[in-house]
C-alpha cells in the first residue's frame, strides 16, 4: 500500500521539533513531488491539519505538487541576472526545451524554473542545473552548458 | 490600574492588554479589520494604525499589536495617521472593491482612492476565518502559496471531508466572502465547497444543525434514550413529559 511508504519516511523522522520540512523533502527528493496521498498520510501520522501542511508545501517552491523533471533548470531572476539578462537566458531554454517557465518537458526529463537570488550576484546571470551554479550564463551558450551539466542531457534528443 | 495616554485622555489598561483594547475599552475609536476579540490579534490589515508619540519608538504602528504600556502616548487621528490608512483601505478595496464594509470605512475616511484588481477573489487575507476555523471549527481551511498568489484555500482545493459546517468562517469574514447557501437538506460553504448534511429532529423535522457537529456533540455529550436526535423545542417537551409534568402542547 502507498500510504505505508509514505508512512516509513514520516517515521524514520524522529525530532520532536522540525521534522515537518525534512520529511517533506525526503518526500520531494524520492518523488520529485509530493503527491497528494504522501501529505494525506504525513498529516494524519503526524497529526498535523492537512491544512497547515498544504501551506507549507505550497510556501516553498522546493517543493512542488506536479511532479518535476529529472533535472532541474534554475534560471536566477534576482535583480544582477535581471539586469543581466535573465529573461533572455530563459526564453532561449524554452525555445530549447519546448517548455514554458515553470513546466517539464513530455519526457520528463527537465523542467525549467525561475529562481530567486542564488547569493551569488558577481557571477550573474547564473543557471543552476540540479543544484550546481553555473556562471555568466549567455543564451548563446545554453545548448552546451546543458550538454555539459547534464550527461547525455542534450534536449530535444 | 496603569494608565496610558490615547488623543489626550488618560486611559485605563490591564497588563497584557494592547492599545487596540485599551482604546475600546475607554470609548475610543480605531478601526480594525483583522482583530476579532475571540480571536485575538494579527496584524495583517493594517487598519489600526496609530501614531506613536512617547513612550515607544516614534511612527506608525498598528494598535492591535501593540502591547499598552504605562508611558506610552498615541494618537489615532494625525495627519500621518489618515494619511496611511486611506492607502491602506485603498489596497484592501483594490482586492475587495464591493465589500460594503470596507466602502462605509472609505466614506467615513473620505479621499480614499483605489483600482480594482482585476480577477480578485475579494478576499483581504485578514485570516479571521483561518483563525477561526483553527479555534472552533476542524481546521481545514489555511493560508496556501505565497507572495502575491497567497490565499486561504482547502488542501488541493478540494471539498474539505472534515468540514463540520459550523460556518464560523461565515460569521467572522469581515469582507463577506465566504458564502452559505442551504439546499434541500444540505448546506455548501464557499468558497470551500463544503457539502454538509443537515441533521433533523425526529419528532418534528425541523433542522437541528449540521450533522457532523451534530454527530460530534453526541459523542462529547451523549444522549441516549428517548430524548436523543431531537431539536431542542421537542426535547424540552419530552422532557416535561417525562417528568410525569405539564405536556406542553405545539403551538
Ligand atoms: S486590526 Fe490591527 S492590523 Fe488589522
Amino acid at each position: 500500500m502507498t500510504g505505508n511508504e509514505y508512512t516509513d519516511i514520516v517515521k524514520r523522522h524522529t525530532s520532536p521539533n522540525g521534522r515537518v520540512l525534512s520529511i517533506l523533502e525526503e518526500i520531494q527528493r524520492k518523488y520529485r513531488h509530493l503527491p497528494e496521498e504522501a501529505l494525506r498520510a504525513a498529516a494524519e501520522e503526524l497529526n498535523l491539519p492537512l491544512s497547515q501542511l498544504y501551506g507549507v508545501a505550497t510556501f516553498y517552491t522546493s517543493f512542488s505538487l506536479q511532479p518535476r523533471g529529472e533535472h532541474i533548470i534554475g534560471v536566477c531572476h534576482g535583480t544582477v541576472c535581471h539586469v543581466k539578462g535573465a529573461a533572455r537566458v530563459t526564453a532561449e531554454l524554452e525555445k530549447k526545451l519546448g517548455v514554458s517557465e515553470g513546466g517539464t518537458t513530455g519526457d520528463g526529463k527537465f523542467t525549467l524554473e525561475s529562481v530567486k537570488c542564488l547569493g551569488c550576484c558577481s557571477l550573474a546571470p547564473v543557471v543552476s542545473i540540479d543544484g550546481s551554479v553555473h556562471a555568466r550564463v549567455k543564451p548563446e551558450t545554453v545548448d552546451e552548458l546543458i550538454k555539459s551539466a547534464i550527461p547525455g542531457g542534450a534536449p530535444g534528443d | 490600574m496603569p494608565e496610558m495616554i490615547i488623543n489626550g485622555l488618560a486611559v485605563n489598561f490591564r497588563s497584557g492588554e494592547t492599545v487596540l483594547q485599551a482604546a475600546l475599552a475607554g470609548g475610543i475609536h480605531i478601526p480594525a479589520l483583522c482583530h476579532h476579540p475571540g480571536l485575538g490579534h494579527f496584524g495583517s490589515c493594517r487598519l489600526c494604525l496609530v501614531e506613536i508619540l512617547a513612550g515607544g519608538r516614534p511612527g506608525l504602528a498598528a494598535s492591535c499589536s501593540l502591547p499598552a504600556s504605562e508611558d506610552l502616548v498615541v494618537e489615532t487621528g494625525t495627519e500621518r495617521v489618515v494619511r496611511a490608512r486611506r492607502v491602506v483601505l485603498g489596497l484592501l478595496l483594490a482586492r475587495c472593491p464591493d465589500a460594503k464594509p470596507l466602502l462605509e470605512l472609505a466614506e467615513n475616511l473620505g479621499a480614499v482612492k483605489f483600482t480594482p484588481r482585476p480577477g480578485d477573489p475579494g478576499c483581504i487575507l485578514c485570516g479571521r476565518c483561518v483563525r477561526a476555523c483553527r479555534a472552533v471549527g476542524a481546521n481545514v481551511i489555511g493560508f496556501a502559496w505565497r507572495g502575491r498568489d497567497r490565499r486561504v484555500a482547502v488542501p488541493f482545493d478540494q471539498p474539505p471531508a472534515d468540514c463540520l459546517g459550523c460556518r464560523a468562517c461565515e460569521q467572522v469574514c469581515p469582507v463577506n466572502v465566504i458564502k452559505v447557501v442551504e439546499d434541500r437538506g444540505r448546506i455548501r460553504i464557499f468558497p470551500w465547497q463544503s457539502e454538509i448534511e443537515m441533521a433533523y429532529c425526529r419528532n418534528c423535522g425541523a433542522a437541528i444543525g449540521p450533522g457532523v457537529q451534530a454527530g460530534r456533540l453526541q459523542k462529547r455529550f451523549p444522549v441516549e434514550g428517548p430524548l436523543s436526535g431531537l431539536c431542542p423545542a421537542c426535547r424540552r417537551r419530552f422532557q416535561a413529559a417525562l417528568a410525569g409534568g405539564l405536556v406542553i402542547q405545539p403551538t
